[in-house]
């Protein structure tokens, strides 16, 4: 199970590595981009709103706080150009440990109300941009240094930044799930009194998660800004953003390691196809809120887990579509549960 | 010889109501203790006060002979202080295996590394096998009747060798087989040297395996004694029955 698990993820880093040679038209690389953004962070948020069961709603804050860096550090000059992407590290550490004290307060509170408090960070986070003007160029924005990338292949690079954070947010991701971080994560989000009773380190775990999640988001953060050239803090520290991200993670499946992928990966194209085929109007968000709608209906755990699902029940009676249920997929139900040796 | 467990002038009101008002009582190691009393005499709020679940507005409570009050559930776990819960409370999205290696602990470092290691498996199976539950190691918690779910939870909180348990209701909703399954256990378990504290409605039960039995009324300790004694307690007596 785990051969085809590393099968399933080399075929997949390994096609979207060669894609941008086959990509020549600029909208499209621009959209890819778009989608390893979008995928990165539902999976970096997946670790709390998933694994944790704490549904965040102000990860567009670290997101805001990543471009901001990059914009400051580098709002001159980029040196040769790739100087900003060997110092996201550096920036995904920092806001990591500014997220730690956050996240300690923000996670006495549960559910609903955590939600709540997430979303006033996203605020507080947005009104700080805005008004601290000698900093972050307030309303009139802030630009980075143009990279001296080629034209033709401007986008490559940004392009393998956004496929590297992926790696990473999915490595987290896939590590959390085979460690006891991950096993004291999912007793947490079932019953969290239950699992502080027997012993579990449940502040610990929640602050690793929370942490992960927050400085890979920031470095995601880091890389659209440099991308983008130029940002606003509406844009930077945008509800839409963290919306993304939740809605990418439930309609995949939450607590799984390729279903904020997926999400992703039907989201952003099927969002950027409808802007462009109903217009500026903002129809298009009616078609995108219809789509999750329908999905949830049918789908409410998710597409990953019910497909798994079925998979298993048929091959209840069928032996062996068992470990293509499970290799493909890979997921926390109770099928996967049975199956997942290693 | 200080008690095991000490629990003096224990006290904690919700509004108007005193759930615990001024309970006082002790158990000793190497004891079944029975906590009985009538609906809503306070016997879980007590359980929730010793184990840290709830805080008491008065009193203290001593368990091996360090002060325990305002200490947190998992430090008092870790001391060796367990127990289950009336409606059993298992993860049902884990496995039964892992509900066991999860009540295990682990220490910082183990808290990196495998979700399960072999020893894990191997002291989860041990006990799974103790419980007859090891053929159902790999099923989700979820999808076991609930009588399972009590010997699971059981079974869960003894992974950390504790020195003593509180059962609230072990046998509530299960049935007769699953009620002497159960009492085999408690009994086992208490030869190895286990302390009890258990919270029961079946007086059978009560009679022929505690002793002493410590009847709680409105919040307060009314009686405590050998199972003989307290049955004739007039105190106790009108408790159960009058008004």
């Amino acid at each position: 199970m785990r051969g085809a698990g590393l099968l399933t993820a080399a075929v997949f880093f390994g096609a979207l590595t060669l894609l941008p040679f086959a990509v020549g038209a600029q909208w499209l690389l621009n959209m890819l981009i778009f989608t390893l953004m979008y995928a990165s962070l539902a999976s970096a948020w997946n670790l709390v709103g998933g694994y944790a069961g704490y549904p965040s709603l102000g990860h567009a804050a670290f997101f805001g706080v990543g471009a901001y860096a990059i914009a400051i550090l580098f709002e001159d000059s980029v040196g040769d150009g790739y100087l900003p992407f060997f110092l996201l590290p550096l920036i995904g550490v920092g806001a990591a440990v500014v997220s730690v004290p956050i996240g300690w307060i923000a996670m006495r509170t549960r559910a609903d109300v955590f939600a709540i408090v997430t979303i006033t960070l996203l605020f507080i986070t947005q009104t700080l941009a805005f008004n601290l003007r000698d900093v972050t160029g307030g309303a009139q924005g802030k630009s980075v240094g143009v990279a001296p990338f080629p034209v033709d292949t401007y986008g490559r690079p940004f392009y393998y930044a956004m496929l590297a954070l992926l790696g990473l947010a999915m490595s987290a991701s896939f590590y959390v799930r085979h460690s006891k971080i991950g096993l004291s994560l999912l007793a947490v989000r079932a019953d969290e009194d239950k699992a502080h009773g027997v012993g579990v380190r449940v502040t610990a775990v929640k602050l690793i998660a929370f942490a992960a999640s927050a400085g890979i988001t920031a470095m995601v953060g880091g890389v659209w800004a440099y991308y983008v050239g130029f940002i606003y803090p509406q844009f930077a520290v945008d509800p839409l953003l963290t919306i993304g991200m939740v809605l990418m993670t439930f309609l995949g499946g939450r607590a799984t390691l390729w279903g904020p992928v997926v999400g992703a990966f039907i989201l952003v194209p099927a969002q950027q196809s409808f802007a462009y085929q109903l217009g500026a109007s903002q129809v298009y968000l009616l078609a995108y809120a219809a789509i999750f709608l329908i999905i949830m209906l049918f789908l409410p755990r998710g597409i990953l887990p019910t497909i798994t699902d079925r998979l298993y029940r048929q091959g209840k009676h069928g032996e062996g579509s068992r470990a293509k249920a499970a290799g493909s997929s890979d997921e926390v139900t109770r099928d996967a549960l049975r199956i997942a040796e290693r | 010889m200080t008690a095991l467990l000490e629990v003096d002038r224990l006290s904690k009101h919700f509004g108007g109501v005193r759930a615990v008002d001024g309970c006082t009582f002790s158990v000793e190691e190497g004891t079944i203790t029975a906590l009985i009393g009538p609906n809503g005499s306070g016997k879980t709020t007590a359980f929730n006060l010793i184990t840290g679940y709830l805080k008491p507005d008065s009193g203290a409570v001593r368990f091996g002979g360090h002060s325990v009050k305002n200490q947190d559930p998992a430090r008092l776990y870790r001391l060796g202080l367990s127990r289950t819960f009336q409606q059993a409370r298992i993860f049902p999205d884990l496995s039964v295996e892992e509900n066991l290696v999860i009540a295990a602990g682990c220490s910082w470092r183990g808290l990196f590394g495998a979700r399960r290691t072999r020893g894990d498996r191997l002291r989860a199976l041990a006990m799974l096998e103790e419980f007859r539950l090891a053929g159902l190691a790999d099923l989700a918690a979820g999808e076991l009747s609930y009588g399972q779910r009590k010997l699971l939870e059981f079974a869960a909180v003894l992974m950390s060798r504790p020195r003593l348990v509180l059962l609230d209701e072990p046998t509530a909703g299960v049935n007769a087989v699953m009620i002497n399954t159960m009492e085999h256990h408690i009994r086992a378990r208490h030869k190895e040297g286990v302390t009890f504290l258990i919270v029961e409605h079946d007086m059978q039960l009560v009679m022929r395996l505690c002793d002493p039995v410590i009847v709680l009324d409105r919040g307060a300790t009314i009686a405590m004694g050998a199972p003989a004694e307290v049955q004739v307690n007039p105190l106790v007596l009108d408790a159960y029955l009058g008004g």
